[in-house]
């Protein structure tokens, strides 16, 4: 333990170099997690943009509109259904147009309210669109035989923007993956290089030790515990480094750069404050796993020639 | 003849280089306690090789090492530290730890083997003193001469007080002077009761020792002397 400290402090250039490599390893692995971050929540965001409009003709009955509502929320792939009803859809409409004179003229001299309420229908996941839109299609063709319900569905229409949207959103997500992967493989990769280089200078030293008849665990675990520290100094040193940087320009980690836009703004610095402990596990905590690992490794490969 | 054997060579070959080259062939020999045993031989005559089988640093591709009953290569490998620290060794280019002054360097060797504080400060003086380097004690050995530094180093061999000191050419480096010194330590610690086993090349040591000599030559053990003098 105490050699452990003291060999720290006695290559104190070597454990230096071997930080500031560790710090830029782990500063990547920090931005393949914001990255992902912000490409799930981007994605998030466009899944909440996509619905199936259920509308029902003008003269459906409130009741019945309400029965089929919580008929289609029982239905394990809905998330959620929204109503909108004929006042609202009406008020909708004349916000809409309220700078178009001829429509709100013609609208007046209709004198009913010619909209029909509707539904706004939520799946769960985006691949669920298909299957809600069969069932809603089959109700349809039953209701034709009597007064007619549902006016029309728009999910045909909707489809082929809601299939590709399914498959850029699955491909993004898969190429995330992998790249992230690499990534953190090479950020490890580099990481194990410099602490077996900085282990490599001691070769002498462990080969004397061990002539010396010193045990295998008195050998190795200086240097792990050399090993701790510097993950951990660089740990946190890339912890304090995130957060002026996330300040200064947080858009640095987003995936695509349509997604800057005003609303987003400052959400990784949200996401860092709120989800402090659990970056602070991931970059401390691998750095501190991967650095000692690598000083275990590397001490072994001198400990027995 | 002896009456037991502390270390016992059977049959013991080393190739290299698959057949290519032979270190040793069919070297059998016996060493009893408390004996100084040295060894001769030009370079390559498979003197280090030897000494390398005894800790247990190199297996032999035929024949066995016993160290007492012990097959020294059916040792696990957990265990060898823990076999290591019954033999001291010394070496023609000493092996100290450049950072550590002469005390550390040998305080370290018992740190190593895991003594309390108490021993330490108790045993390297005596040690320090048996080499005569009392006034060197919180040098570092750049600042020390070849001697002095070898000194350090049977300092460090013998502190843990092995069973058996292996000194692998300790006068290669020095002055006629300081190998008459350190001849003189090893002699001392031999009689003290260690057992010595030596390499070497300089005839003057062996001429002036008068023990036992094992002389090699091309891997195999060509003469065994009791009081042997310096023949190649």
């Amino acid at each position: 333990m105490r050699a452990g400290f003291v060999g720290f402090w006695r290559n104190a250039f070597i454990s230096f170099t071997s930080i500031i490599v560790m710090v830029v390893a782990l500063f990547v692995i920090a931005s393949t997690l914001f990255n992902s971050y912000s490409l799930e929540s981007a994605l998030a965001d466009f899944q909440d943009r996509v619905d199936i409009n259920l509308y029902f003709v003008v003269d459906a009955k409130p009741e019945t509109i309400d029965a089929l509502k919580s008929e289609i929320e029982a239905l394990p792939e809905v998330a959620s259904v929204e109503l909108t009803t004929r006042e609202q859809a009406l008020q909708e409409f004349r916000e809409r147009h309220k700078d178009d004179e001829l429509i709100l003229q013609g609208l007046e001299q209709l004198g009913e309210n010619p909209l029909g309420a509707s539904l706004a229908i939520r799946a769960r996941e985006t691949q669920q669109y298909e299957g809600i839109s069969n069932f809603l299609n089959e109700r349809q063709s039953k209701e034709t035989v009597g007064t007619p319900l549902i006016d029309r569905v728009n999910y045909q229409k909707n489809k082929d923007a809601i299939n590709r949207l399914t498959d850029l959103i699955n491909t993004e997500r898969r190429q995330n993956e992998i790249i992230s992967l690499l990534l953190i493989l090479v950020a490890a990769f580099v990481m194990f290089n410099t602490v077996k280089l900085a282990i490599y200078n001691s070769r002498e030293e462990i080969a004397v030790m061990r002539l010396v008849g010193a045990s295998n665990y008195y050998i190795t675990m200086p240097f792990v515990i050399v090993g701790v520290m510097q993950g951990l100094i660089a740990g946190v040193l890339v912890l304090l480094l995130l957060y002026p940087v996330l300040i200064w320009d947080e858009t640095l980690f987003y995936p695509f750069p349509f997604f800057n836009d005003a609303s987003v703004q400052a959400f990784l610095f949200d996401y860092f404050i709120t989800e402090f402990a659990t970056i602070f596990v991931v970059i401390v905590g691998g750095g501190v796993l991967i650095s000692a690992i690598s000083s275990f490794l590397a001490v072994r490969k001198y400990l027995y020639v | 003849m002896v009456l037991y054997n502390m270390i016992y060579f059977d049959k013991v070959s080393k190739i290299y280089n698959s057949g290519k080259s032979i270190a040793l062939e069919d070297v059998s020999f016996e060493i009893a306690p408390k004996e100084f045993v040295s060894i001769v031989g030009h370079s390559g005559a498979g003197k280090t090789t030897l000494l390398k089988m005894l800790i247990a640093e190199d297996q032999p591709s035929h024949g066995q090492v016993f160290y007492e009953s012990l097959d020294i290569h059916r040792i696990p490998r957990s265990r060898l530290p823990h076999f290591r620290r019954k033999i001291g060794t010394v070496f023609q280019d000493f092996k100290l730890l450049p950072h550590k002054t002469a005390y550390e360097n040998i305080a370290f060797a018992m740190e190593a083997n895991g003594r309390h504080d108490s021993e330490i400060e108790e045993n390297v003086p005596q040690a320090l003193e048996l080499v005569d380097l009392e006034d060197k004690a919180w040098n570092f050995p750049h600042e020390l001469s070849g001697g002095e530094k070898q000194r350090v180093a049977i300092a460090r061999a013998i502190v843990n007080q092995p069973d058996i000191i292996i000194a692998d050419e300790p006068t290669g480096n020095l002055d006629p002077i300081a190998t008459y010194e350190v001849v003189q330590i090893l002699r001392k610690i031999n009689d003290l009761g260690t057992t010595v086993i030596m390499t070497t090349h300089n005839k003057g040591v062996i001429d002036e020792l008068g023990r036992r000599v094992i002389t090699m030559d091309e891997g195999r053990i060509v003469r065994d002397d009791a009081e042997g003098r310096y023949v190649l």
